[in-house]
């Protein structure tokens, strides 16, 4: 058993946001990080980041994320762990880590879990076929592995993620053939939007595939109008020919640990799933244990960084490390995360945030189905 | 196929290695996944569904969803794509659950 003051699982955006922020105020910190390579999505993302100069807008997601990497591998009160993956929080605090391949049990003081969030699926004929990839898997091999995902891409989705991954796709000298979109409306920043139509893809809203196809792997899809009850309209079908479809339909928050943590969690459907009920320091319900990122919430990565600050900071707090200046920092956290949320593309998260205060108090999910 | 030309990033690779896919030799560079290595050379199934016996390839590529598994030096259900190469490494497209006894 090893002792330690604060462990973060996920070694994200929040997380290493989380760590860095505990660490500055004198904990010790252990981050565990699943994959060989730490940064989450940010190791991926070769576009500019909006927000303001203090979530360094305007610089690449990746040079974020080499940056922040840098500052908490450089600090000698974090250790961060790769290939290490948080496999369950126990009665008893213990956080058991499979580390390169050996289990070792951690009781840490506190916990500050920021896993992020796993890709949503699509029902449609045929989609099981290899070639059917998640928007993060064409960025993993294209952006980290340097291959080519595909000739041809058909995009479903018209989020910010869907709009970016087309452009990343067009630079790494892959043809978008369309990014379909079953909404009325194109549901990412128009900046984007209007990037990747300048580059000659097409955005087709209110249309849906119907099917994959392929002898062995995609080979193309069967795409249709939708009228305004989202129903097919027959005669509308068309063929499109391309070599993987990516699917960009938004993301579940990975909450396995908090459930089985025993936080009391509650359906937001603006925050995209069952999520951890948190107070203003971003602790759940149960005590010790903090909660940031898309865990807690999908928003992006930018949001993610500051609210890994805020529950870093409390932590560190809550274990006695910087009294006199913790409040004040994070205060300064609570007003960034704020002002990122304030424009109309923050309507979303400010409808979840509301409707999980208006869930406040009153159990919504049956946890006694979930106890022993 | 790789990217060798791109407007932003620059693919540092490390020295070329080997290893066996369903017996035959494919290229890859040290520090990058099977998952990876096989998309480079054109593979996108890496094995069937339990069931039906339908192509399997990758979804997630991050070790989420278990959609990659195939057998790695005996061993049957490995995410390949969260697994690095290695020199001389056999890699065996999997046919349904695999054998986890006799490997």
């Amino acid at each position: 058993m090893v002792e330690a003051e604060i462990i973060v699982i996920g070694g994200g955006p929040a997380g290493l946001s989380a760590a860095k922020a505990a660490a500055s105020l004198g904990a010790r910190v252990i981050v565990c990080e699943r994959d060989e390579l730490p940064g989450g999505q940010l190791v991926k993302q070769t576009h500019k980041f909006f927000g303001s100069e203090k979530q360094s807008a305007g610089e690449r997601g990746i040079h974020i994320g080499e940056k922040l990497l840098k500052e908490v591998m450089e600090n000698e009160k974090i250790t961060l762990l790769t290939d290490a993956t948080a496999i369950g929080i126990y009665e008893d605090g213990v956080v058991g880590i499979l580390h390169r391949g050996s289990f070792v049990k951690y009781k840490p003081q506190r916990v500050v879990i920021a896993t992020g969030a796993s890709e949503k699926f699509l029902a449609f004929s045929g989609n099981d076929l290899p070639g059917i990839y998640g928007a993060g898997a064409v960025q993993t091999l294209m952006n980290v592995a340097g291959v080519k995902p595909a000739e041809r891409v058909l995009m479903i989705g018209s989020g910010n993620i869907g709009l970016i991954v087309s452009y990343q796709l067009k630079q790494a000298g892959v043809e978008v053939a369309a990014v379909i979109e079953a909404a009325p409306k194109i549901g990412g920043y128009l900046v984007h939007a209007s990037k990747i139509r300048r580059a000659g893809i097409p955005i087709l809203t209110g249309w849906t595939i119907m099917e994959a196809y392929g002898d062995g792997q995609v080979e193309g899809a069967k795409i249709c109008r939708l009228d305004d009850k989202w129903q097919p309209i027959p005669g509308t079908e068309q063929d499109v020919k391309c070599d993987v479809i990516c699917l960009a339909v938004g993301l579940s928050p990975l909450t396995e640990l908090c459930w089985q943590a025993e936080c009391e969690m509650k359906f937001v459907r603006e925050l995209s799933g069952h999520v951890p009920v948190t107070d203003k320091n971003l602790e759940t319900t149960h005590k010790g244990i903090y909660a940031a990122g898309d865990v807690s919430g999908i928003e992006e990565a930018s949001s993610a960084m500051v609210e890994g600050r805020l529950a870093g900071y409390a932590a560190a707090e809550s274990l006695g490390y910087g009294q006199e200046r913790a409040a004040a920092l994070k205060e300064e956290a609570r007003a960034e995360l704020d002002e990122l949320r304030a424009g109309p593309m923050g309507a979303k998260i400010r409808q979840g945030i509301e409707t999980m205060e208006s869930k406040g108090g009153k159990v919504y999910v049956n946890l006694d189905r979930y106890s022993r | 196929m790789r990217i060798t030309e791109h407007p932003i990033l620059e693919f540092k690779r490390e020295e070329k290695l080997s290893f066996y896919y369903n017996g035959q030799p494919v290229e890859a560079y040290k520090g990058e996944t099977v998952a990876a290595a096989l998309h480079a050379a054109g593979v996108r199934k890496f094995g069937e569904s339990a069931e039906l016996r339908h192509p399997r390839g990758l979804f997630c590529a991050i070790g989420n969803c278990s959609s990659c598994f195939m057998t790695v030096d005996g061993e049957a259900n490995v995410r390949v794509c969260v697994t690095h190469v290695r020199e001389g490494m056999k890699v065996e497209e999997q046919k349904g659950k695999g054998d986890v006894w006799n490997g």
